[in-house]
C-alpha cells in the first residue's frame, strides 16, 4: 500500500519559505526604476471639494507626478459592484473623489515620487479646500426624514429594501403562545489582516501588457474588472497574487488603488508601488458586520419556534464595494439556522452612511444570522423557563430529514445536529456545570454557560446563486518525469491548499507529496478561476482538482493498456502508482513510465493526443452546510466587569476532513476572531464621521493573553454535494463563537435580571450593566 | 537631507551605508540591505511583525531609526535558519502548524526566541505573555503555543 495522505495531519508544504523569511509578499517585490505612490485622503466624512492645490507637492524633492480626481475621471472607470438586488441604488464610485467626498479616508489625490518617504512628504504639501457638510453616521438616522443625503441623485440614503419570506409568518404569530422580541446591534468591525493591502504595477510597452501584483483573494475576477476599468484587453492584463498576508474577506474586492496604481504605471512608464499604511487599512479597506435588527419569535410554551420576523438595517457605508449589498442577503438565507422553523419573514434596508463600505468579512452575513438566532434561542429558553440546550434539541431537524428544506428556500445537504450538540454537552460536562453554577450563585459568583448551535452555508456556490461564477477550476499536468503540477483557480492565502490539494493528488496518483506542486494566483499561468472565499477553496477548488486528476487517470489507464498490449481497458488496474493487468499482475508499468510514454508519443492508441494533462471546471449542484455546537464557560467578575474564560469547547462538522491539523487551525483562528467581536472590537466613528478606532492602539484585536485554550472535536457527516464529501471550515469558528461567548456572559448575569447586552462586552459595559441591574 | 554613515552586522555580515537620519531600521533592513523576511504590519510597534534581535534582545524595528542601530548586531529571520537547516523554533512552527498566512511569523519566531532564552521550559501562561506583543490574526495562537513548546523541548534536549 502506498502511503495515504488524505485524512492525515500532514505538515504544510508551503511553510518552508514562510518560516525562513524567503516568501514574497507585495512589498517584497522590487522592479527596476520603480517609484512609490502615496495617497491623499479626505479628512472630512462629508464635504464638497472646492479645490486642490498641488503646486507645492509637484515641486517637492523626488516628486514625479500628482493626480487628482479631475485628472483621471475620464481615464479610469468606477469601482465596481457585482451584486444585483431589485431597485439597488448604485452611486458612481470614482477611484479618486470628484466634487464630493463621502467618508474619512476617501482617496482624493495621489502623489508619485522616487522613494516612499518623499511620496509621503509630498502628501502633506497638497492643500485640499473642503466645504464641510453635515455627516450622517448612524444608519437609523440616515434613513429617517431630514437626514443629510450622501448621493443627491437618489434623494434618499436607502440603497435597497430586500425581503425574503417563507411559510405564513402572520399565521405563525397568530398561533404563537408567546412572542419573544429583542433588538440587537451587530457592531461594525474591521478585518485587520496582518499584511495591509499593497499593489505593484508594471507596464511592458513592447507587449502592451500591464502586470499587477496585488494582495488579493480573487486574481482572475480582479483581472477582468481591471481590464474594464482601464480600457485594456483582458488578455493584456496579468494579475499576480503573490504571498498574501491574510484576507478574511477584506481582499475579496476590487479597490480604487488597484486600478489607480495600474494607471500610474502605464501613464508614467515606470513600475509603481503603493503599500497601504495600517492607518489607511483601518480607514479604507472594507469593514464587516454593521447590522441593527429587531427580531421577533413566535413560540409555543414547549419551546417550539413557529416563526421568525427580522427587520434589519444594514450599514452600507458611503459606496458599495464589490459584494456589499449581497452580504445581508446571506443573513436572510441563513435566518432559520439549524432549526425547523417553517415560517420566516426578513426585511433588510441598506443605509448609506458617511463611512467606509461594509462588505465580506469572515462569515459575511452568516455570523450575523447565527448571532441573532442563537441569542434568540437563549432569550426564548429564559422566557419559558426551559434549559437552552433543550430548546435547541426540540427544534432540530432529525438526521433522516436531509436534504432539509428551509423556509428561506435552501436545501441543507446533510447533517446530524443533535449528535453535535450532545457531544459538546458531554465534553463540557454540562449537567455538573449547571449544578456548580447554582452553588456559585449562592455565593455571589457569576458563572455563565453559553451554547451556540449553528449551520453555515459554504462552498459558494452554484453559479446561478452568485454574482460571478460559483465554480472552480483546476489543471493537473503530469510532466514527462512523472512529477505533477497542479494549477488551481482558487487563490489560497494562508489556508494551506498547497498541501491539501497535494494530498488529494498524491493519493489519487500514488505519488509522493513532494512530487506534487500546486501553483495558484497568477493569471498568466493558471486558467481562469474564481478565488478563495466563502469556505469554498477545498469543497469547490479541491473537487476541481479531484475531477482533473480523474481525467488524467482515465487517459493514463488507456495508454497503459495500450503499452501493455491489452485491448480491454477494464482489465487494467491502477494501485499505488502502478498500472497492471488484473489477470496477469506481473505485467505492469509505473506511473512515471506511462507519463514519459505520453510525451515521447512513440506509441499511442489511435486518436489519443500526446501529453498527459487535464483541466476540470467543477460546478457544484448545491452549497454545503457545515454545522456544529460550541459552548463557552465564563466567569464574570462583578467588581471589574472582566470576563474570564474557564472552558471553550467546539464540536464542528465540516464533512470529510483532508487534513485535521489545518481544520483545527481554521477553527481556532475563526473562534478567536469571533472572540474579538464578542469582547473587544468595534469600529467607532464619532458624530462627524471621524474614525476613532483608526489604529491598533485604539482597535483591540485579540492578543495571545486574551484567548483561552480551545478544546476542539469533530463529528463527520460527509456532504453529498461533491465526491470528496468535504464541506468547508474557514468561517465556522467566526460564525459559531460570537453568540456562544455572549450567551455565556448574559447567562452569568441572569440572576441580576440582565437579558441582553450588545457587543463588544468590554469590562466597562459589563460593569455598568451590573451596577445598573 | 544630511546623511549619516552607519555600520551594522546583520546575520553575521557587516554592512556600511549612508542613510537619512529618519530612516526606520525596518526600512533599512528591507529596502537598503534587501532582507525582506522582516515584515511591516503597523509602523506603531503594536503588531510585532517587524521584530528582530538587536544585540540579542527582541525589538520592533519599525520604531527604531537605522542610526540607532549603528554598531549593533542584528539577527533577522533569514539568519536564524534555512530550509534543510531549520532552527528548532522554525521546525516547531512547521510541525505544529504555527502559521497560516505567514506574515506575523518571522516576528513571532524571534519573539519566541527571546521567550525561550528567558524560560527554557515555559508554561502556557508564560508563552502567552511572551508573545503578547506580537499579533496574529490567523491562528488564534494555540498552535503557536504548541510550536513554542515543541521548540522548548527540542532545545532542552540539545543542551542535555
Amino acid at each position: 500500500m502506498a502511503k495515504q495522505f488524505v485524512g492525515e495531519r500532514v505538515p504544510r508544504v508551503e511553510d518552508q519559505r514562510l518560516i525562513t523569511g524567503r516568501s514574497q509578499y507585495v512589498d517584497d517585490i522590487v522592479r527596476p526604476r520603480m517609484v512609490y505612490a502615496a495617497i491623499v485622503r479626505s479628512i472630512y466624512a462629508h464635504a464638497r471639494l472646492k479645490g486642490i492645490n498641488v503646486e507645492a507637492a509637484r515641486r517637492a524633492p523626488g516628486v514625479i507626478a500628482v493626480f487628482t480626481g479631475e485628472d483621471v475621471r475620464e481615464a479610469i472607470g468606477p469601482v465596481p459592484v457585482a451584486s444585483r438586488l431589485p431597485d439597488l441604488k448604485i452611486p458612481r464610485h470614482p477611484v479618486l473623489a470628484v466634487e464630493k467626498v463621502r467618508y474619512v479616508g476617501e482617496p482624493v489625490a495621489v502623489v508619485v515620487a522616487e522613494d516612499r518617504y518623499q511620496a509621503r512628504d509630498a502628501v502633506d504639501l497638497i492643500e485640499v479646500e473642503y466645504e464641510p457638510l453635515e455627516a450622517v453616521v448612524d444608519p437609523e438616522r440616515a434613513i429617517a426624514e431630514g437626514a443629510p443625503i450622501l448621493h443627491e441623485e437618489f434623494g434618499t440614503n436607502v440603497a435597497f429594501v430586500w425581503q425574503l419570506s417563507g411559510g405564513d409568518i402572520e399565521r405563525a404569530f397568530r398561533e404563537a403562545e408567546v412572542v419573544v422580541s429583542q433588538r440587537m446591534v451587530n457592531q461594525r468591525v474591521i478585518p485587520v489582516a496582518m499584511e495591509p493591502r499593497g499593489v505593484v504595477a508594471e507596464y511592458h510597452p513592447g507587449e502592451g501588457q500591464l502586470t499587477v501584483w496585488t494582495s488579493t483573494q480573487i486574481p482572475h475576477l480582479l483581472r477582468t474588472q481591471l481590464a474594464t476599468m482601464l480600457g485594456l484587453a483582458e488578455n493584456r492584463v496579468r494579475v499576480i497574487a503573490p504571498e498574501v498576508g491574510g484576507g478574511f474577506g477584506s481582499k475579496l474586492n476590487v479597490y480604487a488603488e488597484e486600478a489607480l496604481v495600474g494607471y500610474l504605471a502605464m501613464r508614467l512608464g515606470r513600475p509603481v508601488k503603493w503599500i497601504e499604511t495600517r492607518r489607511e487599512n483601518f480607514l479604507s479597506t472594507i469593514h464587516g458586520r454593521g447590522q441593527i435588527a429587531e427580531v421577533e419569535a413566535a413560540v409555543k410554551r414547549d419551546g417550539t419556534v413557529l416563526g421568525l420576523r427580522y427587520k434589519i438595517i444594514q450599514d452600507i457605508g458611503a459606496y458599495h464595494q464589490l459584494l456589499t449589498p449581497a452580504i445581508p442577503t446571506l443573513t436572510g438565507l441563513m435566518a432559520t439556522g439549524p432549526y425547523k422553523i417553517p415560517n420566516l419573514h426578513v426585511q433588510v434596508i441598506g443605509a448609506f452612511t458617511n463611512k467606509m463600505a461594509t462588505d465580506a468579512y469572515r462569515g459575511a452575513g452568516r455570523p450575523e444570522a447565527t448571532y441573532m438566532l442563537e441569542r434568540m434561542m437563549d432569550r426564548i429558553a429564559r422566557e419559558l423557563g426551559l434549559d437552552p440546550a433543550e430548546v435547541r434539541m426540540r427544534n432540530f431537524p432529525q438526521p433522516d430529514e436531509f436534504p432539509f428544506p428551509t423556509a428561506s428556500g435552501l436545501a441543507y445537504d446533510s447533517g446530524n445536529y443533535p449528535q453535535a450538540l450532545r457531544r459538546a454537552l458531554e465534553l463540557v460536562g454540562y449537567e455538573q456545570l449547571r449544578q456548580e453554577q447554582q452553588l456559585l450563585r449562592q455565593r455571589g459568583r457569576y458563572l455563565g454557560i453559553g451554547i451556540s448551535t449553528y449551520v453555515e452555508i459554504c462552498a459558494l456556490g452554484p453559479s446561478p446563486a452568485l454574482p460571478a461564477g460559483g465554480w472552480e477550476s483546476a489543471t493537473v499536468r503530469v510532466e514527462p518525469t512523472g512529477k505533477v503540477t497542479v494549477l488551481s483557480g482558487a487563490s489560497p492565502h494562508g489556508q494551506g491548499q498547497e498541501t491539501s490539494f497535494a494530498q488529494i493528488v498524491a493519493d489519487e496518483l500514488g505519488v509522493d507529496l513532494s512530487d506534487v506542486r500546486v501553483i495558484h494566483g497568477d493569471t498568466a499561468i493558471v486558467q481562469y478561476g474564481i478565488g478563495t472565499f466563502g469556505s469554498r477553496a477545498t469543497a469547490v477548488g479541491g473537487t476541481a482538482v479531484y475531477g482533473a486528476v480523474q481525467k488524467v487517470k482515465e487517459k493514463a489507464t488507456r495508454l497503459a493498456a495500450h503499452l501493455l498490449g491489452e485491448e480491454n481497458v477494464a482489465n487494467v488496474a491502477f494501485e499505488a502508482g502502478q498500472f497492471f493487468l488484473k489477470d496477469r499482475p506481473e505485467r505492469r508499468l509505473t506511473f512515471q513510465d506511462v507519463a514519459l510514454a505520453a510525451y515521447l508519443a512513440k506509441s499511442l492508441p489511435p486518436g489519443m493526443e500526446p501529453g498527459l494533462e487535464a483541466s476540470y471546471f467543477f460546478e457544484p449542484s448545491n452549497f454545503t452546510f457545515p454545522f456544529g455546537a460550541h459552548i463557552a464557560v465564563v466567569e464574570v467578575d462583578p467588581e471589574t466587569g472582566d470576563v474570564h474564560f474557564r472552558r471553550y469547547v467546539a464540536v464542528d462538522d465540516c464533512g470529510r476532513v483532508i487534513n485535521p491539523m489545518l481544520v483545527d487551525g481554521q477553527v481556532h483562528g475563526g473562534i478567536v476572531q469571533a472572540l474579538g467581536q464578542a469582547l473587544l472590537e468595534e469600529a467607532v466613528y464619532d458624530e462627524n464621521g471621524q474614525l476613532l478606532t483608526g489604529e491598533l492602539t485604539d482597535y483591540a484585536i485579540p492578543k495571545a493573553t486574551d484567548v483561552p485554550w480551545l478544546e476542539t472535536d469533530r463529528t463527520e457527516t460527509p456532504s453529498p454535494v461533491n465526491p470528496l464529501g468535504v464541506k468547508g471550515v474557514g468561517e465556522a469558528g467566526t460564525i459559531a463563537a460570537t453568540p456562544a461567548i455572549v450567551n455565556a456572559v448574559v447567562d452569568a448575569l441572569a440572576p441580576l435580571g440582565i437579558r441582553h447586552l450588545d457587543m463588544p462586552l468590554r469590562p466597562e459595559k459589563v460593569w455598568r450593566a451590573i451596577r445598573g441591574a | 537631507m544630511t546623511r549619516t554613515t552607519i555600520e551594522v552586522t546583520i546575520n553575521g555580515m557587516r554592512y556600511r551605508h549612508e542613510v537619512e537620519p529618519r530612516l526606520l531600521l525596518v526600512h533599512y533592513i528591507r529596502d537598503v540591505v534587501g532582507l525582506t523576511g522582516t515584515h511591516i504590519g503597523c509602523e506603531t510597534s503594536l503588531c510585532g511583525a517587524c521584530t528582530v534581535l538587536l544585540n540579542g534582545a527582541a525589538v520592533k524595528s519599525c520604531t527604531l531609526f537605522a542610526v540607532q542601530a549603528d554598531g549593533a548586531e542584528i539577527t533577522t529571520i533569514e539568519g536564524l535558519g534555512e530550509a534543510g537547516r531549520l532552527h528548532p523554533i522554525q521546525e516547531g512552527f512547521w510541525m505544529k502548524h504555527g502559521l497560516q498566512c505567514g506574515y506575523c511569523t518571522p516576528g513571532m519566531i524571534l519573539a519566541a526566541y527571546q521567550l525561550l532564552q528567558r524560560y527554557p521550559d515555559p508554561t502556557e501562561a508564560q508563552i502567552r505573555r511572551g508573545i503578547e506583543g506580537n499579533l496574529c490574526r490567523c491562528t488564534g495562537y494555540q498552535h503557536i503555543i504548541e510550536a513554542v513548546r515543541y521548540a522548548a523541548e527540542k532545545l532542552r534536549g540539545q543542551k542535555a
